[in-house]
């Protein structure tokens, strides 16, 4: 067992890192929470500071502004840290790639490990990503 | 001296330009002043709208908000009628109403869930959500996706609601009509909300003219506004309801707003299906050929209040000018006069009352120390605190 | 009060700095004014007609920018737009603020997007540029052959 695969072995702590998205895929993320996917059966809680997490799930496009923050947020987090993208936006930039201050799709900020197309996912799609992410 | 504290919250918040990062300046527990900072969700969305065409803007503005995302082809397709002088058949108006009520009930259970969870009741947070899974199940089942639903284009709808889906959305509303109760019930009735939401977060008629306030912020407060029924559109005129306000304008009295304006909704929904069924199936379009030079103003009442669309037309396949309002944008400001005097922990409850879409503090606070090295909270402290609040006057009972 | 009666009571009050007065249809209108009077015309229309301001619109056309002022009179539908033509090489305009504290944030995004200069704003920070553009660059300004 690899350092990586020790790490991820037991419950994940999720941070949701917001960019400028519609909402959406934040409130998916937020559904998966809830009582019919019920993603706290694997262990998995959205906490309230990066410093505490073991997966980034970021969404959206990522504007100029938001751009330094990401990369804040990113050097904050304890490695290993696992990067998700979800959402068309986190992707590739979705409908917003044309907007004048786009800083361009996460994995151009950071390394992403996994992601999540869809606008927005469905939680099952969420859920089916990261559990993919952890068999990896 | 009272030692000051500076209190970020957010900065995410995403509803079109508008996420932001309140600065709360307190002394003490007593909050003294705000400030924001906005620009974190700016998407120039109103100069991408002017590269596309109009039934591309479409696909962009319902992106401008994922709860919102029928009002804002609502205003958007009201705005391009009006240019173009289009009018819609009925089957389309009924359509659309239905998809905007309903887009309404599921928007107003997210809110009392979350509003549920700044006040440390889980319990309502989960009930809320879990019984908003089923008004989603519609929006997939009529559209094909649970959010984001492109029903909505210049002169009709894309999809039809068929005949035979008809009775799956009747159970439906039966459903959340019932647990619409029990959420009524355990809302209007409970003495610790009651203690947390009354006289918290007062604003007055004038705050609310001042300010510009929209939609269940204003009618909380007294001011009777409400687009579907003062600027008729869709199939509003055709059906029987009314406008729900309070007198209070505190927290519970938007609450109460909100939770009444529910059964308003379930009852349009009932009357537009009846209507639909009169309607031939199939009969949801109408030819559009061309756009013409002109302007228009359309407005729609989303969840949140108004939302207002202004498109300049040059008579090219594209909007010229395409200015949008939404309803957070003049609803969020009213905070400096809603949070202002008030202890830190009802602060929260008081920026989740105008349903600023998705509460910030749930978001993260960046823990950028300020220069002057006051003490920071993070958004979970503000919740922890707010949630402690309420314990102890659950325990006083 | 229905529309018509408005618009005579505007025209009839202010007679040369409102320059057209154009009604689209019963629930839709525009009237084009002096920007010098704008502050005057607008309390006029917020406090004793009892609009409700809406939202602002800035645009930048051959004519100069031309900002509409999205008024509604809320219990007989009318949507009234104050509409003032500013000269592009001065664009300058008074504040609505101190009338109306919800004109604040727009007027603070039209000077950001068009660079615009809104006279004794009482708070003229920054809204939305922060970080995504920098000062000076105005990025909804067009340009005309």
């Amino acid at each position: 067992m690899g350092f990586k695969e020790f790490c991820f072995k037991k419950s994940l702590w999720l941070f949701h890192f917001a960019g400028a998205s519609c909402n959406n895929c934040d409130i998916e993320i937020l559904d998966c929470l809830t009582p019919r996917y019920d993603v706290e059966r694997f262990g998995m809680v959205l906490v309230g500071s990066v410093r505490h997490a073991d997966v980034l799930l970021v969404n959206g496009s990522i504007n100029q502004r938001d751009k330094s923050r990401l990369l804040e947020i990113y050097e904050q987090a304890p490695k290993p840290l696992v990067v998700v993208a979800i959402g068309a936006c986190g992707c590739t930039g979705g409908i917003f790639a044309e907007g004048d201050t786009f800083a361009g799709p996460v994995d151009k900020i950071i390394p992403v490990d996994a992601y999540i197309p869809g606008c927005p996912p469905k939680p099952e799609a969420i859920l089916a990503g990261i559990v993919k992410l952890l068999n990896k | 001296m009272v030692k000051k504290t500076l209190i970020p919250i957010g900065p995410y918040h995403p509803l079109q330009e508008e996420p932001e990062l309140f600065k709360l300046y307190c002394e003490g527990e007593i909050v003294k002043d705000i400030k924001w900072e906005t620009g974190y969700n700016h998407r120039g969305i109103e100069k991408l709208s002017e590269k596309k065409t109009y039934d591309q803007s479409f696909f962009l503005v319902e992106r401008i908000c994922g709860i919102c995302s029928t009002s804002h082809p609502f205003a958007f397709a009201n705005a391009v009628e009006e240019i173009g002088n289009i009018e819609i058949t009925n089957r389309a108006k009924y359509i659309r109403s239905i998809i905007g009520e309903l887009e309404r009930v599921h928007s107003h259970l997210l809110w009392v869930g979350l509003a549920g969870h700044f006040l440390g009741y889980n319990t309502v947070f989960m009930w809320a959500w879990k019984y908003r899974e089923p008004v989603l199940d519609l929006f997939e089942m009529i559209s094909g996706n649970r959010n984001s639903y492109a029903m909505f284009k210049v002169g009709g709808v894309r999809r039809d609601i068929e005949n035979n889906k008809i009775p799956q959305i009747l159970k439906v509303l039966d459903l959340v009509k019932k647990k619409t109760d029990m959420l009524v019930g355990a809302v209007m009735d409970d003495p610790v909300i009651h203690a947390r939401t009354k006289g918290v977060g007062i604003l007055t008629k004038q705050d609310i003219i001042d300010y510009a306030a929209v939609g269940p912020t204003a009618r909380a407060s007294g001011v009777d506004i409400d687009v579907r029924r003062d600027d008729p559109y869709a199939a509003y005129p055709l059906v029987n309801w009314k406008v729900i306000t309070a007198e209070k304008g505190d927290v519970f009295a938007k609450a109460e707003v909100r939770l009444l304006e529910m059964y308003e909704s379930i009852s349009i929904i009932e009357q537009c299906i009846e209507g639909l069924k009169k309607e031939k199936e199939g009969d949801i379009n109408v030819k559009v050929k061309e756009i013409p030079e002109g302007w228009g103003t359309g407005h729609a009442e989303a969840p949140r209040g108004e939302v207002f669309h202004y498109v300049l037309s040059d008579g090219s396949n594209s909007p010229a000018r395409h200015k949008i309002r939404a309803p957070s944008y003049t609803n969020i400001a009213t905070f400096k006069k809603s949070c202002i005097g008030q202890t830190i922990s009802d602060a929260t409850i008081s920026l989740a009352a105008v349903d600023p879409c998705y509460c910030c503090t749930e978001r993260m606070a960046v823990a950028y120390d300020s220069k002057t090295g006051d003490r920071i909270l993070n958004g979970n402290e503000l919740i922890a605190l707010s949630a402690k609040k309420t314990q102890n006057i659950k325990n006083q009972f | 009060m229905n529309t018509d009666e408005i618009l005579k009571n505007i025209k009839d009050k202010f007679g040369s700095d409102v320059l057209e007065v154009f009604k689209k249809w019963e629930t839709r209108a525009n009237i084009t004014i002096k920007p010098v009077s704008l502050v005057q015309i607008a309390e006029y229309v917020f406090k004793d007609l009892e609009f409700r301001f809406i939202i602002a619109t800035a645009n930048h056309t051959k004519k100069g920018f031309e900002i509409l002022y999205h008024f509604s009179k809320d219990n007989i539908g009318l949507i009234a737009n104050l509409h003032v033509i500013l000269p592009v090489e001065k664009p300058e305009i008074e504040s609505l603020t101190c009338l109306l504290s919800g004109a604040n944030w727009i007027e603070r995004e039209m000077h950001e997007l068009y660079g615009i200069v809104f006279l004794n704003h009482p708070e003229p920070e920054k809204l939305i540029s922060e970080g995504n553009w920098a000062e000076g660059v105005y990025p909804y300004r067009r340009e005309f052959k």
